[in-house]
């Protein structure tokens, strides 16, 4: 009974349409380019490099970003341009533990020596075992969610004084980690990385490409879950009429907490993956125009719904991929005339121009 | 197994409500209501001052159980800052405010007044504008408003049929799955009305509710409003003078914070300094 109710729910998540989509998807990106990665000969044009394969997992992470982002801003209403600093965390905390497997021979990097340590400072223990590292992925970003959103929520911090305090937010953690007496490596970051769960990270590609695919599915079903349960209608509510809201019983305080934390956990989920998918972390990315950009990908794919954020992230990182080797000095036009563009003609994103034309043509 | 319940036993004794202090036999913070003297709103000695302004002057007001109350005062009068009191908005500078016999107002937030059964709807009708009218009701219905339990929340048919027959009492059958955005806002304004109800409040505060609805919309909602009294006590904020001539029974008039006058509405209307400051400068 429990598990057919659960399976019903399941069902009750998506029309039939888009479950088939959503099925042809994972096919894709469980099936097809691994056997295009590893059957196909190297010299079919079909055949994929093990860079691009890498290159689309980290499209993966980002894209579970902007299904982050999108949970907190386009059904919750709260505007975060700091998202990039759950972002690091979760890559931080990932390239810990690289970093101590890489030195597991007892050595210390350059960085902790120059500290004057000779050993390990105590913030740096227990990051050599992978399951403390998973628990923390989840943990360190969820906690400073916690603590900065009970804050703001508390105070009833809205709109875009909220904004500006979340890029206050990242940009503070940006500083912290430029400091070498941090011991996270100063603005060099974490690199040199070797080896993850015992594969050689230049031979894991697939593997993470295949671990960000399975990870962005789970992540979109949950934010499914959540977006079309009771739950999922209170936020909407938050976002339309708070007021109404809480005289009608709800303290919105809890349902912000929680969703901020949820989309503050999975950002740091998909740093983690990304990390040692680009074999560096530093503090750039927690810089504020990094977040800026997560908001764009919401926005130009459409806000409030969850294809549109995984397809905006999409739509700017091949974009931005072209752009910055064909024109780097162009990108940051380009992607300011992104955003003019999607804010005056398409404000409900591509999502909403496909809705659109499809209403236009019944 | 006897040192066991002997020690119950001591426990018991402990426990007794009758031999410990006062101030442990406090209510609880969730004690539910109870209008046991047939009062359901005691508001003492209230004031509330807005730099230097004095909105509520040591205003004392009694809503009886079941009562119709319409308050009037002219701008200013503090209708608004009063509902503000009322429901947790805005923390008086002193006076007391309790809700039944054991409810103390002032020590709850917003939402916490509105689980305890005291429903307000806003001056201008709010609704939730991207849900249908339908999730509008389910919203708003009294259930568990933890996180957790929204999560997993299944509407069950008992519950369907409250909707139903709350969404027939409002006359929005037929527009059940339209989005609340859509309505007019006479229908808005109902909608709120019917959220309230969802909510099974046994005090409602109503800010004007027949602000911009035409004379039929008008004269439904005199009717609504009617027949809610009895079961509920019902408080009406309204500047319509004809409306409320319709409805009330009791009316209170506020001035400068505090009440002028109670009483008939033809009491009040021929109270004289009612006609000077209020009705005189309409008539």
């Amino acid at each position: 009974m429990q598990s057919q109710s659960a399976l019903s729910r399941l069902g009750r998540l998506h029309s039939g349409t888009a479950w088939a989509v959503l099925a042809v998807l994972a096919v894709v990106a469980l099936v097809v380019v691994p056997v295009l990665h590893t059957v196909l000969p190297q010299d079919s044009p079909l055949y994929m490099p093990g860079w691009m394969v890498t290159l689309a997992g980290r499209f993966l992470c980002l894209a579970l970003v902007a299904l982050a982002l999108d949970l907190i801003w386009g059904y919750t209403g709260i505007l975060s341009l700091g998202h990039g600093v759950f972002f690091a965390m979760g890559g931080y905390v990932m390239g810990a533990h690289l970093t101590r497997v890489a030195h597991d021979d007892g050595s210390v990097p350059n960085f902790i020596q120059w500290l004057d340590y000779s050993d390990w400072p105590w913030y740096w223990a227990g990051f050599e075992s992978f399951a403390f590292t998973a628990v923390m992925i989840a943990l360190v970003p969820g906690v400073l969610a916690f603590i900065f959103g009970f804050l703001a929520f508390r105070s009833r911090v809205r709109g875009v004084y909220f904004a500006i305090i979340t890029q206050a937010l990242t940009f503070g953690g940006m500083h912290l980690f430029y400091r070498t007496e941090t011991g996270f490596g100063g603005d060099t970051g974490l690199t040199d990385f070797d080896s993850l769960l015992g594969f050689d990270l230049a031979q894991a590609q697939l593997g993470l490409f295949l671990a960000s695919a399975v990870v962005l599915i789970m992540a979109y079903l949950l934010c499914r879950w959540i977006v079309t349960s009771k739950l999922g209608r209170v936020l909407t509510a938050i976002r339309d009429a708070e007021t109404r809201l809480r005289f009608t019983g709800y303290d919105p305080l809890r349902y912000k907490l929680f969703v901020w934390v949820v989309s503050a956990v999975l950002c740091g989920i998909a740093g983690a993956l990304y990390v040692p998918q680009t074999g560096v972390i530093n503090p750039s990315e927690m810089a504020p125009p990094q977040s800026i950009e997560m908001a764009i990908w919401v926005a130009l794919g459409g806000r409030g719904t969850l294809a549109g954020a995984i397809l905006g992230a999409g739509i700017v990182n091949v974009v931005k991929t072209w752009a910055t080797s064909a024109y780097p000095d162009l990108w940051l036009y380009i992607l300011g005339g992104i955003f003019i563009g999607v804010t005056l003609f398409l404000p409900h994103g591509v999502v909403g121009l496909l809705r659109r034309r499809k209403e236009a043509s019944q | 197994m006897n040192t066991l319940a002997k020690s119950m036993d001591d426990f018991r004794e402990l426990m007794r409500r009758d031999q410990v202090f006062d101030i442990v036999n406090r209510p609880a913070d969730n004690a539910t209501v109870d209008m046991s003297h047939g009062v359901a709103l005691y508001l003492e000695s209230i004031t509330k001052s807005f730099d230097g302004f004095r909105a509520l002057d040591d205003l004392t007001l009694y809503i009886g159980d079941g009562e119709l109350r319409c308050i009037i005062g002219p701008n200013g009068a503090g209708k608004t800052t009063l509902m503000d009191v009322i429901t947790g908005k805005t923390r008086p500078d002193a006076g007391t405010a309790w809700f039944g016999n054991r409810i103390n107002l002032l020590r709850l937030k917003e939402h916490e007044v509105a689980q305890r059964g005291i429903g307000r709807k806003f001056q201008k009708p709010t609704v939730y504008e991207n849900h249908s009218v339908f999730e509008n009701l389910e919203l708003a219905m009294h259930a568990n408003r933890g996180v957790v339990t929204s999560l997993t929340w299944r509407l069950n048919g008992e519950q369907a049929d409250r909707i139903d027959e709350v969404l027939e009492l409002i006359g929005l059958t037929g527009e059940r799955d339209r989005l609340a955005g859509l309505l007019s806002h006479g229908q808005k304004q109902w909608l709120e009305i019917g959220s309230l109800l969802m909510q099974n409040p046994r005090l409602l505060l109503v800010d004007e509710p027949v602000a911009g609805m035409t004379g039929q919309e008008t004269e439904a909602t005199a009717e609504l409003l009617t027949s809610l009294a009895g079961k509920h006590s019902v408080v009406v904020v309204e500047h319509d003078m004809d409306f409320v001539r319709s409805i009330a029974r009791q009316v209170t008039v506020l001035h400068q914070g505090s009440v002028l006058a109670e009483g008939s509405m033809d009491q009040v209307q021929n109270n004289p300094r009612v006609r000077e400051v209020y009705l005189g400068e309409e008539e």
